[in-house]
C-alpha cells in the first residue's frame, strides 16, 4: 500500500479542484496504490482494512482471486463511506482508467456526505470495525474460535433482519425513553443513584393500583422489525454474545444506506465522472480508452440489471427534464405527445435539480418518482419471469405500470422478504412468532429452514414463522430438531373446537 | 495478513465438506485417470449463509433488451442477473478445484488409514549434508563466525577483552569446521501389482467396482511411496500384463483361470522386484468363479510357496456377481485361516468401495 505517484498525485489534485468547482462537496478523500491481491482482500472485507475474523471473507476473496486471475472480473474502484473517505487505486491500471476512478470516487464521496439517507451513518466506521475487530477477537481467545464463529455464523443469518428505516425515525427511540420517563417521574426521588434500591424498591409496585396485568401484556407491544434488537433483549444470551450481536447488526446498519441508494449513488459517481471526464479531465489520446472502459461499465445485459446505466441515464433525464421545464401540473396534464417532446421553457433548473434529488431520494423515491414511460421505453426496459412450463425466464411485459411496480418491489427491503417479530410467548410457551409480511412471493424452504434452525439456537425455543407455501397460510416452525408445517387454518379451528368445548 | 487466516478457514469447511460427502465422490467414475496434480472439480453443497429470501421460480426481476412478450431471456437455463434481487436460483452447488491430492489425504483422514511402515532397513540411500561442526578440518571449511564466537568467549572469560581495543587473536583451539553427517533415509522401494479378472462373469458394474477400487488403492500408496512402481495384469482363461490405461478401460470376456494370472504375478516378482529390497502389493480381484478345483488348488500352491512369503500383503477382493458362486473367498479362507498376510475383503456394491479399501490398507503393512 502506498501513496499515489507524482504523476496521479497531480492528477488528483487536478481532479479534485474540478470537483469542488462544479459543486461537488466531499470529505477529504485518501487514495491508496494497492495490488490486485490487496485489492481483492479489501474488497473481501467490502473495502475496509481490518475486519473480524470469518471464514466467509476468505470464501469471498476466494471467490475473487480466482476470478481476478482467470481474468473474469476486475475491481476497478473502490471507496469507504468515512470521514476522510478511503480510496484505493489498482497498480498497473492505465492512466486514464485511475483518473476516472478518481473522478467517479469524488462523486460517491460527495454522495455520502449530502445524501440524507447516510446522514445517521458512523463517519468513524474504519476505527470502529477495527474495534469490533479486536473485541471478537478477544472474544476468540477466551471461549474459544469455534464457538464465537459459529455463533457469528448464526447472526450473519438474520442478518438482514433489520429495520432499516428505524436510523430514520427518532419518535420510536423516543417513546421507548418517554416511557421509562414516566415511570421515573411515579417514583420517589433521591439524590444519591445507589439510594434507588432502597427509595423505590420492587415491590412497591404492588401497592399501585394496576393499569393493566403486566404479565399478559404482549412482547412486542407492537410488531417488531428490527430482529436483531429484539433478539438482543430478549434472547437467553451471554453477554459476550449480545455483545457480538450488537456488532453484527451495527455492521448491519452501517452498510444499509448503501444498499439504499445503489442506484443514485452509481449513477451520481457516473454521472459525474463522465462530466469531469469529457469536459475537463482527459487528453485526446484517452478517449478511446475512456469510451471503452465506460462501455464495460455501462453495458445492459438481457437479465441483468444494471444500477450504473439506469442511475445515470436518470440523472440527466432529470438534468435535461428540468432544464427545459419538463414538470409541474401543466406538463404532466398535457397529452400531446409532440407537444411534450418539444416542450422546452429554458427553465435551466437542471443542475440544481440534481444536487437536490441526490440529497433527499433514495432508490425507491427514485425511481418511483422519476422513471417516466418515455425512460422505460428508450432503455427498453421489460419484466420477466419465471415461466414453469418452458423451464426458462421469459420476457412478461413491458407495460410500464408494469416495469415499475417490479422494479420497486425489487428495492423494497433490497428484494428480500419482510419479516417481524409478531409475538415472543406464542402459545403462551416463550415460543418466538415471525411474521413474513406476504408480498407474493414466498419464501424459499430449504433456506428457511436453516434460518429458523439458527434463530432457535439464538432464541433457545421453538421459532415459529408465519408466511404463505403454495398459497395457503401456514407456519414453518422450529424445534430445535425438525422443521414442522403447520396449517394455520387447522389450528384456528382446533383453538375454535377448544373454545366451544370450554363454554 | 487476516486475509489468509480467513481464507485457511472457508478451505477448512470446505475440506469438511467433502468429507461429509466423501462416499458420494469415491463412487465418481469420472475420477479414474486423475493424476496427483490434477484439479478436481468437485460439487461441494451450498456453502452460504442461509438468510429468509424469497424463491428462485416466482420470482422475475427487470431487464433491459430486446424482445417481444413470451421470448426467452438469455440463453435456456441462465442464471438472472446481478439486479438487486439476484443471487443463483435453484440448486447452491458451488464447485470446489480440489488437487487429487489432497483427495487421496481425505481418504485417508476419513477412513483414518494408518502410515504405512517401511519394510525394513536394507534399502537405505546415504545423504551427505553439512550440518555440524568439528575441531578439525581443512582450512577451506573453516566456520568464521563460530570460531570467532569462541575466540570471543574465550577472551572475555580470561579478563582479557578490552573494549576500546577489541582485538581478538583466535588460537587453535577456538576454530571450528564445517562438517557434513551422514544421515540415512529409508527408502521406500514398493510395487502394487494389480490383478483383475475380466472374465465373462464380471458384468461391467463389477469391473467399475473394481476399477475404482483398485484407482482409489492407487491413490492412497502413491502418497506413501516416492517412485511406487504399479503393474497391472488381467486375466481370463490366460493372463497378460497391460499398461494402466488398458487395466482401467478394458472389456474382456472369456473363462477363468486363477492360477495364470498368478503365475504371472510369481514371475514378475522373481525377475523384477527380489522381495528383500521391496514391498510388494499384489491385489487380486475377482468375482470368485474359477473354473475348476484343481485350478484353485493350483493357486493356493503359487500363493503358499511363492507368494505369500514374498510379499508384504496379498489383497484379495471378491466382488459379489450375479454369475459367480464367489467359491474362491471360501477356498483362500479356508486355506489361510490366520494368516496376517493375506487380506480378504467382499466388495457387494459400489457403496462398500470405501469399507473395502480400509480392510485392506487398515492395516498399514
Amino acid at each position: 500500500m502506498g501513496h499515489l505517484p507524482y504523476h496521479l498525485e497531480e492528477e488528483r489534485k487536478r481532479i479534485w479542484e474540478l470537483a469542488c468547482a462544479v459543486g461537488l462537496d466531499c470529505y477529504e478523500t485518501i487514495f491508496e496504490m494497492v495490488t490486485y491481491d490487496q485489492m481483492n482482500q479489501f474488497a473481501a472485507y467490502g473495502g475496509f482494512p481490518v475486519r473480524y475474523p470469518h471464514w466467509r471473507f476468505g470464501m469471498e476473496y476466494d471467490k475473487l482471486s480466482k476470478s481476478y486471475e482467470y481474468g473474469l472480473s476486475k475491481i476497478y474502484e473502490m471507496v469507504i463511506n468515512n470521514d476522510p473517505c478511503y480510496a484505493y487505486l489498482m497498480e498497473g491500471n492505465r492512466t486514464v482508467d485511475q483518473k476516472l476512478v478518481m473522478a467517479h470516487v469524488y462523486g460517491h464521496c460527495d454522495f455520502f456526505k449530502n445524501n440524507k439517507w447516510f446522514e445517521p451513518t458512523d463517519r468513524k466506521m474504519m476505527n470502529t470495525m477495527a474495534n469490533h475487530a479486536t473485541r471478537i477477537r478477544r472474544y476468540m481467545d477466551r471461549y474459544g474460535v469455534d464457538a464465537v464463529e459459529d455463533f457469528i455464523d448464526k447472526c450473519l443469518s438474520i442478518e438482514n433482519l433489520i429495520d432499516r428505516y428505524a436510523p430514520y425515525s427518532p419518535s420510536k427511540v423516543d417513546k421507548r425513553q418517554e416511557k421509562q420517563d414516566q415511570t421515573r417521574k411515579a417514583l420517589l426521588k433521591f439524590d444519591r443513584e445507589y439510594m434507588d434500591e432502597y427509595v423505590n424498591p420492587d415491590h412497591r409496585h404492588e401497592f399501585e393500583p394496576k393499569e393493566e396485568d403486566d404479565r399478559m401484556a404482549k412482547v412486542p407491544e407492537r410488531p417488531e422489525r428490527d430482529v436483531l434488537l429484539f433478539l438482543m433483549h430478549h434472547a437467553p444470551l451471554k453477554h459476550w454474545q449480545q455483545d457480538v450481536l450488537s456488532i453484527i447488526r451495527n455492521e448491519a446498519y452501517y452498510f444499509a444506506p448503501q444498499g439504499m441508494t445503489k442506484i443514485m449513488n452509481e449513477g451520481w459517481a457516473s454521472y459525474w465522472h463522465s462530466k469531469l471526464m469529457t469536459e475537463s479531465i482527459m487528453t485526446d489520446s484517452e478517449v478511446i480508452d475512456y469510451a471503452d472502459a465506460c462501455a464495460g461499465t455501462l453495458a445492459m445485459s438481457p437479465m441483468g440489471f444494471n444500477p450504473y446505466k439506469i442511475g445515470i441515464e436518470l440523472f440527466r433525464n432529470i438534468e435535461e427534464r428540468w432544464n427545459k421545464g419538463q414538470f409541474g401540473l401543466e406538463w404532466s396534464q398535457c397529452d400531446d405527445i409532440a407537444e411534450k417532446k418539444a416542450w422546452n421553457t429554458d427553465a435551466g433548473l437542471g443542475r440544481e435539480k440534481i444536487f437536490q434529488v441526490r440529497r433527499d431520494y433514495n432508490d425507491v423515491t427514485f425511481i418511483d418518482e422519476f422513471l417516466t414511460e418515455e425512460f422505460c421505453v428508450e432503455n427498453k426496459m421489460f419484466v420477466y419471469k419465471f415461466n414453469q412450463r418452458s423451464g426458462r425466464y421469459e420476457v412478461d411485459t413491458r407495460q410500464f405500470p408494469l416495469v415499475k411496480q417490479q422494479l420497486l418491489f425489487q428495492l423494497t427491503n433490497f428484494g428480500q422478504p419482510i419479516i417481524h417479530v409478531e409475538n415472543a410467548n406464542f402459545n403462551n410457551r416463550g415460543e418466538l412468532l415471525l411474521n413474513h409480511l406476504f408480498e407474493g412471493v414466498e419464501i424459499q424452504y430449504n433456506y428457511a429452514q436453516e434460518t429458523l434452525k439458527n434463530l432457535f439456537a439464538i432464541w433457545k425455543r421453538p421459532v415459529n414463522l408465519l408466511t404463505v407455501i403454495d398459497e395457503k397460510q401456514k407456519i414453518l416452525r422450529h424445534d430445535g430438531t425438525e422443521l414442522k408445517t403447520i396449517d394455520v387454518l387447522a389450528e384456528s379451528q382446533v383453538k375454535s373446537a377448544e373454545e366451544s368445548t370450554g363454554s | 495478513m487476516s486475509i489468509r487466516e480467513d481464507q485457511s478457514r472457508f478451505r477448512d469447511i470446505v475440506r469438511g465438506r467433502i468429507k461429509e460427502n466423501f462416499k458420494k465422490y469415491v463412487t465418481h467414475g469420472e475420477m479414474i485417470g486423475k493424476r496427483e496434480n490434477d484439479y478436481v472439480k468437485i460439487p461441494v453443497p451450498s456453502i452460504d449463509i442461509p438468510r429468509f429470501k424469497y424463491g428462485p421460480k416466482q420470482r422475475g426481476g427487470v431487464g433491459q433488451g430486446e424482445g417481444k412478450p413470451g421470448d426467452a431471456v438469455g440463453k435456456g437455463q441462465q442464471k438472472p442477473g446481478d439486479g438487486k434481487a439476484g443471487s443463483d436460483p435453484g440448486e447452491h452447488n458451488i464447485e470446489v478445484d480440489v488437487t487429487f491430492d489432497e483427495l487421496a489425504d481425505i481418504l485417508g483422514e476419513e477412513l483414518e488409514l494408518p502410515r504405512i511402515e517401511p519394510r525394513g532397513t536394507k534399502m537405505l540411500s546415504e545423504k551427505y549434508k553439512y550440518s555440524g561442526l568439528a575441531p578439525v578440518g581443512p582450512d577451506s571449511l573453516r566456520h568464521f563466525k563460530s570460531s570467532y564466537k569462541r575466540a570471543l568467549k574465550r577472551y572475555i572469560a580470561s579478563g582479557i577483552y578490552d573494549p576500546t581495543d577489541p582485538v581478538i587473536i583466535p588460537i587453535r583451539n577456538d576454530y571450528r569446521y564445517r562438517s557434513f553427517k551422514v544421515s540415512q533415509q529409508p527408502q521406500a522401494n514398493a510395487v502394487v501389482i494389480y490383478i483383475m479378472d475380466v472374465s465373462g462373469s464380471m458384468g461391467n458394474e463389477q469391473k467399475e467396482i473394481v476399477r475404482l477400487e483398485s484407482f482409489w488403492i492407487n491413490a492412497w500408496l502413491k502418497k506413501h511411496y516416492k517412485g511406487l512402481e504399479t503393474r497391472f495384469i488381467i486375466h481370463d482363461a490366460t493372463a497378460r500384463e497391460v499398461d494402466e490405461d488398458t487395466f482401467f478401460r478394458t472389456s474382456e470376456s472369456g473363462g477363468t483361470l486363477i492360477s495364470s494370472a498368478y503365475r504371472l504375478c510369481r514371475e514378475m516378482i522373481e525377475r523384477d522386484y527380489p522381495p528383500s529390497e521391496w514391498n510388494i502389493y499384489p491385489f487380486h480381484f475377482s468375482d470368485g468363479d474359477n473354473w475348476s478345483g484343481d485350478d484353485t488348488r493350483l493357486c493356493m500352491k503359487i500363493l503358499k510357496n511363492d507368494l505369500i512369503p514374498s510379499v508384504n500383503f496379498f489383497g484379495y477382493g471378491q466382488v459379489e456377481s450375479k454369475y459367480g458362486s464367489g467359491q474362491f473367498y471360501k477356498d483362500l479362507e479356508k486355506e489361510f485361516p490366520e494368516d496376517e498376510r493375506i487380506v480378504l475383503s467382499k466388495i457387494k456394491n459400489k457403496e462398500a468401495i470405501l469399507g473395502s479399501i480400509k480392510e485392506f490398507l487398515g492395516k498399514g503393512r
